[in-house]
């Protein structure tokens, strides 16, 4: 692979109040990637990706982001990165063209009343320029968000949890957005719980309590999990799915819609389970599927140790 | 249908039920345990008021510094001083034999008051010439002088009458031999408003400088939006100045509206260097934006800001000499109203509008303003620095 890295740091470690939030974080992201940030809550996304753009300090470990000094050289990532936090942190009180002009101002760019109007264009905000940004429904909130990390055209964007909270529609067209810009060749770190999102990523890291458990292309990570998944639909499920927790080989038992999904690593095992579930209960159709995103990751939370506890 | 039926509204009750009553009692307390700056103002803020305040504070004012110019060394005028020194009233701070030393060190503030008694007293005295004992008292605070000008007078009648004795017996009844001469200085009328409009310009500034820019600065890092701030490339330096700046602005307007209405409406005699006015108040506004800003890196709210701006400002009402007299405090009042930014914009204000100062006269205010703000602004940038970390 000579594709350069654009982050490529080892060993990032971050405490708070003597707790290891973040430990020994390594990551090596390609350029024009869309790398997926996944874990529970509190597992440390926000904290490493405030750790790359230079907004905290790693306590240990090394490494460079766009080829600068992720310890010594903060200033010079945070002109070139694009950050867009949790939380809405543009101005409210000001409006959406008066927030666009403040960023670009900060960023000391050029021509900027051009690249604003340009940024009002691409993102379909230009007739509510004069909006407070107060005002703003979740989807254009984050939309103008969106805008504001890009009008300096950053090689490379942190988005943590840009579409919590977001309508399905503006989801889709906010990642529609995200694909063109790396199709522009700029690459893309995303944390998110969404796993039709997830699958959209190149790769993706799965990181808990601060330790990263899994970090692989999207396509191989089934494969790599090794978790088989059967489907149970019909009547009575909730007996079925009582009697199914009950039997070896059964390592997750999960709701989906109206049927249950069963998954285990052991393949043979998994597979008894289900037919003993037929037999007690005739009437439930129970068949082998595809293992999904959603099951595997809640299996890797499940298996997780909790060390806030 | 009886789903949708409305729901019967029930009659308001008197009945309470304590248990949730105090389930909300218990919940509250948690949270202000929990609340941690809070909690800790509630707890220190009668604790300091008391024991500060109920100490520093003193209507009678006690010590208020003298200077005597002496031009007349006789056995009369050695009991007067030393009744003089004995008392609590005044402290001589210095003896001189100028008459313009003893102008200068009332005008600078130095001393409020300058006891002169002429040559030749005591020779007079006992030809029953009725000599006079000149006092020159600061006024510009009617209240703190008016105390010690009467304790003098009483000095005087106790110092002097054992020495009427034997062949000087006859000057014993009264009126006493001799004459006190008030002069109130730089305020002759002991209007009081002529003290407090211009210190309320200090209290003013003080209050809106320091609680606004507190605020506007917290409100940063309540909304979130100061993480988005640090994820620029802006540095703490230019936040600092930048969010600082329409303040300074604001602080003019104020300087000029009240300036204005203590000149039309009380009709404050300006006669000071309008220079010297000038530089104090730029270091004075410059002092409480940092005071502002140091407040903001502490605060994590906006409530929080406002409880420590209030912190700032009971002692620069109480211990600064704006409601009582500076020199009649403790030493460590003193100490204390002595780092305020206040105090000394407080003497350079009073010095400059009522005593007709010039620049020469409150260079020794204008030093430590400069210093005081020179420590906020490096402690101010230093703690802004960690606000993510």
């Amino acid at each position: 692979m000579n594709v350069p890295l654009v982050i490529d740091v080892r060993g990032l470690s971050k405490s708070f109040g003597g707790r290891r939030v973040v430990d020994d974080f390594n990551l090596r992201v390609p350029r024009g990637a869309i790398y997926g940030f996944l874990g529970p809550n509190g597992s440390g996304k926000t904290t490493t990706i405030r750790m790359v753009c230079g907004l905290l300090k790693p306590e240990a470990g090394v490494g460079e982001v766009l080829g600068f000094d992720v310890l010594r050289e903060s200033l010079k990532i945070k002109e070139r990165v694009g950050y867009m936090t949790q939380k809405f942190s543009l101005y409210e009180d000001l409006s959406i063209r008066e927030n666009l002009e403040f960023i670009a101002r900060i960023y000391g760019l050029d021509r900027r009343a051009e690249r604003v109007d340009q940024a009002l264009a691409d993102l379909g905000l230009a007739e509510r320029q004069g909006q407070l940004a107060g005002k703003l429904s979740g989807g254009w909130k984050q939309r103008l968000a969106l805008a504001a990390c890009m009008i300096h055209e950053p090689a490379l964007l942190l988005l943590d949890e840009p579409t919590a909270g977001v309508d399905p529609k503006a989801r889709r067209d906010f990642w529609d957005q995200i694909r063109r810009y790396s199709a522009q060749g700029v690459t893309t770190l995303v944390s998110t719980h969404y796993m039709d999102e997830a699958v959209q990523c190149d790769s993706i890291a799965y990181i808990a309590y601060g330790k990263k458990l899994l970090d692989a292309p999207t396509a191989e990570i089934p494969n790599q999990i090794g978790l088989f998944a059967w489907r149970v639909s019909g009547r009575p499920l909730q007996e079925a799915q009582r009697l199914l927790e009950a039997q070896p080989g059964v390592d997750l038992v999960a709701r989906f819609g109206t049927a249950v999904h069963v998954c285990g690593k052991d393949r043979a095992a998994l597979e008894a389970a289900a037919r003993a579930a037929k037999a007690a209960f005739p009437h439930v159709e129970i068949a082998p599927i595809e293992t999904g995103f959603e099951e595997i990751f809640i299996y890797l939370m499940s298996g997780s140790v909790d060390n806030f506890q | 249908m009886s789903r949708l039926a409305l729901p019967r509204f029930e009659a308001p009750s008197f009945d309470v039920s304590w248990a949730r009553v105090f389930a909300v009692f218990l919940k509250e307390l948690v949270q202000m345990r929990r609340d941690r700056p809070t909690f800790a103002i509630m707890i220190m803020m009668p604790v300091i008021q008391l024991v500060l305040f109920g100490y520093a504070i003193n209507t009678d004012p006690r010590h208020m510094p003298a200077v005597i110019e002496l031009r007349e060394d006789g056995p009369m005028t050695r009991a007067f001083l030393a009744s003089l020194t004995a008392s609590t009233y005044i402290d001589i701070v210095s003896i001189v034999t100028r008459a313009e030393d003893g102008d200068a060190a009332l005008r600078s503030g130095q001393a409020n008051f300058l006891i002169s008694i002429p040559e030749g007293f005591e020779r007079r005295l006992v030809r029953g010439e009725r000599p006079q004992i000149l006092i020159a008292a600061d006024t510009s605070d009617p209240v703190a002088a008016g105390g010690a000008i009467g304790a003098i007078q009483q000095i005087a009648q106790s110092a002097f009458a054992p020495e009427f004795v034997g062949p000087l017996a006859f000057l014993a009844p009264a009126p006493a031999p001799y004459e006190i001469v008030v002069h109130r200085r730089f305020n002759p009328a002991g209007v009081s408003s002529f003290n407090i409009v211009p210190a309320l310009l200090g209290v003013i500034l003080t209050m809106t400088m320091v609680m606004i820019t507190s605020i506007a600065l917290t409100r940063e890092s309540e909304r979130g939006t100061m993480e988005n701030l640090l994820a620029t490339p802006v540095r703490p330096i230019e936040v600092m100045i930048g969010k600082t700046t329409p303040y300074i602005f604001v602080g003019a307007i104020q300087v000029v509206i009240v300036m204005t209405i203590a000149v039309l409406l009380f009709h404050i005699p300006f006669t000071g260097s309008l220079i010297a006015f000038l530089i104090g108040v730029t270091l004075f506004i410059f002092a409480n934006l940092m005071l502002g800003y140091l407040i903001s890196t502490l605060a994590k709210t906006q409530m929080q800001a406002m409880q420590m701006t209030f912190f700032v400002f009971l002692p620069s009402i109480l211990l600064s000499g704006f409601m009582f007299p500076f020199r009649a405090m403790p030493a460590w009042a003193q100490a204390i109203g002595e780092c305020l930014p206040i105090t000394h914009f407080l003497r350079i204000v009073r010095e400059v509008v009522l005593k007709g100062a010039g620049f020469a006269d409150v260079i020794g205010d204008l030093m430590p303003l400069g210093a005081i703000l020179l420590v906020l602004a490096g402690v101010a940038l230093a703690r802004f620095r960690r606000t993510l970390d």
